[in-house]
């Protein structure tokens, strides 16, 4: 039964079949009850499920994720949304020191299947806390999983694959792209889904591979059908998953095209881009063309929302680094 | 208290809750200006069997203390002071009910039954204090301050959400931490979350008056156990070096968590007779006749001037608990010494429960390049 949804939509059909699946998995989070979110991803979960599932917390980020590891020791699978990208960090302690190291600390006795929603990234004009690509903060913590999805199917799938997993799993959605819409098949087996832990080719090409996740994974394919008008092939990747990343993906594209252009929000210092140049040019030398360039937010913090569409990467930016890779 | 005054200090000003004196007297039941009525009724064996829990703690901390300077652990986290305040917490505890500790609450472990060498591990270095806390009902050590009274406030709401409260059989939490960690953001979203969700908890505050170096007075301007008043539950101070009131407050609070009536604050008013741990000078921020006063208090000193004047245990007794104290912790010397160190690619094991092709792949890596001094002078 595939229907045309949204992508926030899509998560919401993703939490609520979560929901239905599995009596251990809990909602909570700041206005996610009533409200349903403040973008609405939750919307009507309480009231099918109740209280008790979709739970209305207090104000307090750390304590989202400190009550949700003892509620996972409980044997419960808490899913934590925090309200936007830019109020994590209350509670980043409790995520890196806890959330990432219980099963290492406890030699494996102790699972904490916790997923983390936060949505992420800029666009939407929003005052500052509101706009950022923490990311790669969590993507360096060993123990924590990192994915993100570009598109409503991607979504529908992924939220409840990460649900279903034993990892505590950071699932960054791109809050710009809520609202686009796609074919997403509800009664798709999860078991026969797409891996989660796997990048995938969105656009085939041959001349240059671009590297996107998220909401930059529509840009990229903006960009790529442009240049098609201009005879060049781009390749586009959705990454998805940020940590582990799924180099194999990449470096099979890389090693074809021989080009690699790197596109994310967050600024570029130590962002994904770095890792993933670092990456290719160890494993792929011999193959590449020219340096991996990398299209991202600059090094400063997230601008005010008129200046935003200077800061964010957009198609022109892009065209431009794929110009730069050639005139190498 | 005057307006602005601190009311913080070496004397609990407006008292606890003591249910026996320093002396080794008993008192027979106190009424606190809540008008809870606290008191014990122990037979003579579980009167000894208190003193025993006290004086084998002390020991084997004793022995953890020596194996440090030794060389043989890393650091230790000494409880000495805090005896009375953890095995009479711990021995509160019933069967079914989870305790969340710090990395100084080896009495408590010891009152769960659990063999002692467990959090021996994390002070020798051989792994990080592993152990499953589902088993034991005793979660593992956690360092950094305050965390675990969140993850203690989760678990317990879980068990609300499993309805496994509202009667004498139901399940309680107790929640471990210090006076430095009532400054902590963590300790005080735990009070608002226990108390809006009315969680069965009860929050065991062990004031030894320091953290490391910091007095009191650099925490809080009022008594610690007023504290719950802001967040809507009681608050309870005991004479933490009484094992007595320790063990009746705080069963009396478990007891109100598991039939429904929401949390507790226990401030145990103690003293950390050593230093933080074993790393620590304490001689560099409080004076010797503080020490000393506080010896006067000692927790197993009253507890043997009880059962003396009771007649209760006589010298044979004393020296038979001293010598099986002895032969446990020289058991638990030999254990730790044999300890074997991990194997380094054992480093790799347990990052995620499903594990990662890039921590696979370092694993791979790491071993072709260990394989690769085989053979040679290295």
């Amino acid at each position: 039964m595939a229907e045309t949804i949204t992508l926030g939509k899509a998560l919401n059909h993703g939490l609520r079949r979560s929901l239905e699946n599995d009596a251990k998995v809990i909602i909570m989070g700041e206005d996610v009850g009533k409200l349903g979110g403040v973008f609405r991803i939750t919307d009507g979960l309480q009231k099918d499920f109740g209280e008790d599932r979709v739970i209305d917390t207090p104000l307090a980020e750390s304590g989202i994720i400190g009550t949700a590891i003892g509620l996972a020791i409980r044997g419960y699978r808490p899913v934590c949304e925090i309200q936007f990208d830019g109020f994590v960090f209350p509670a980043f302690n409790q995520i890196v020191a806890q959330v990432a190291k219980m099963f290492y600390r406890s030699l494996g006795n102790v699972r904490l299947p916790i997923v983390i929603r936060i949505p992420y990234g800029g666009g939407i004009g929003a005052v500052e806390h509101h706009s950022e690509s923490p990311e790669a903060l969590f993507a360096h913590i060993p123990g924590l999983k990192v994915v993100t999805c570009a598109n409503p199917a991607d979504a529908y799938t992924m939220i409840r694959q990460s649900i279903a997993s034993d990892d505590p799993i950071v699932f960054f959605e791109p809050k710009r792209r809520y609202w686009e819409k796609g074919e997403v098949d509800l009664e798709a087996d999860l078991a026969q889904a797409y891996p989660l832990h796997a990048a995938r080719v969105t656009r085939a090409g041959t001349d240059v591979t671009v590297l996107a996740y998220g909401p930059m994974v529509r840009t990229a394919l903006e960009a790529a059908a442009a240049a098609a008008d201009d005879g060049r092939s781009l390749e586009v990747i959705d990454l998805r998953t940020l940590s582990p990343l799924d180099m194999p993906t990449v470096y099979e594209s890389v090693r074809k095209t021989g080009r690699a252009v790197v596109v994310h929000e967050a600024p570029g210092n130590l962002g994904l881009g770095a890792e993933l140049a670092a990456r290719i040019s160890e494993e792929c030398f011999y193959s590449l063309e020219a340096p991996v360039l990398r299209v991202t937010g600059f090094d400063v913090p997230y601008p005010a929302a008129r200046v935003e569409e200077e800061y964010l990467p957009d198609l022109d930016r892009v065209l431009d680094a794929v110009d730069r890779s050639f005139g190498w | 208290m005057a307006n602005g005054e601190s009311e913080v200090g070496s004397d609990p000003a407006g008292g606890f809750v003591q249910l026996l004196t320093p002396d080794g007297e008993r008192v027979d039941s106190v009424t606190t200006a809540d008008g809870v009525t606290y008191s014990v009724d122990f037979t003579d064996d579980e009167y000894r069997g208190l003193y025993r829990d006290l004086v084998t703690v002390r020991r084997l901390d004793a022995e953890a203390t020596a194996l440090q300077r030794q060389g043989e652990l890393g650091i230790w986290a000494s409880l000495l002071g805090q005896e009375a305040a953890q095995v009479g917490s711990g021995r509160a505890l019933r069967k079914q009910d989870m305790a969340f500790p710090t990395y100084r609450e080896h009495g408590v472990l010891y009152t769960r039954g659990i063999d002692p060498i467990m959090p021996f591990g994390l002070f020798r270095g051989v792994d990080q204090g592993g152990w499953d806390p589902n088993e034991f009902k005793f979660n593992t050590y956690t360092i950094v301050i305050g965390s675990q009274t969140l993850h203690a406030t989760g678990y317990a709401m879980g068990i609300t959400m499993d309805g496994k409260v509202g009667n004498a059989d139901g399940e309680a939490v107790i929640a471990y931490f210090g006076d430095g960690a009532t400054s902590q953001g963590d300790v005080n979203e735990a009070f608002v979350w226990s108390g809006v969700f009315h969680a069965p908890i009860v929050f065991f505050c062990q004031n030894n008056q320091y953290a490391i170096s910091e007095p009191l007075e650099r925490q809080t301007r009022i008594p610690l156990y007023r504290r719950s008043l802001g967040y809507g539950f009681p608050g309870v101070r005991i004479d933490g070096n009484d094992v007595l009131a320790s063990y009746a407050v705080t069963r009396a609070a478990l007891d109100q968590a598991r039939n429904g009536q929401g949390p507790t604050l226990i401030e145990a008013y103690t003293y950390r007779m050593g230093a933080h741990t074993s790393s620590d000078d304490p001689t560099r921020y409080r004076i010797a006749s503080e020490v000393e006063s506080w010896k006067a208090k000692d927790p197993i000193a009253r507890m043997k001037a009880f059962l003396t004047k009771q007649q209760v245990a006589d010298d044979t007794f004393f020296t038979e608990v001293d010598e099986t104290a002895k032969a446990l912790a020289l058991d638990l010397r030999e254990r730790v010494l044999a300890m074997p160190d991990p194997q380094p690619v054992t480093l790799f094991d347990n990052v995620y429960p499903h594990g990662s092709p890039e921590v696979d792949a370092q694993r791979a890596t790491f071993e072709r390049y260990q394989a690769s001094f085989e053979g040679s002078a290295h």
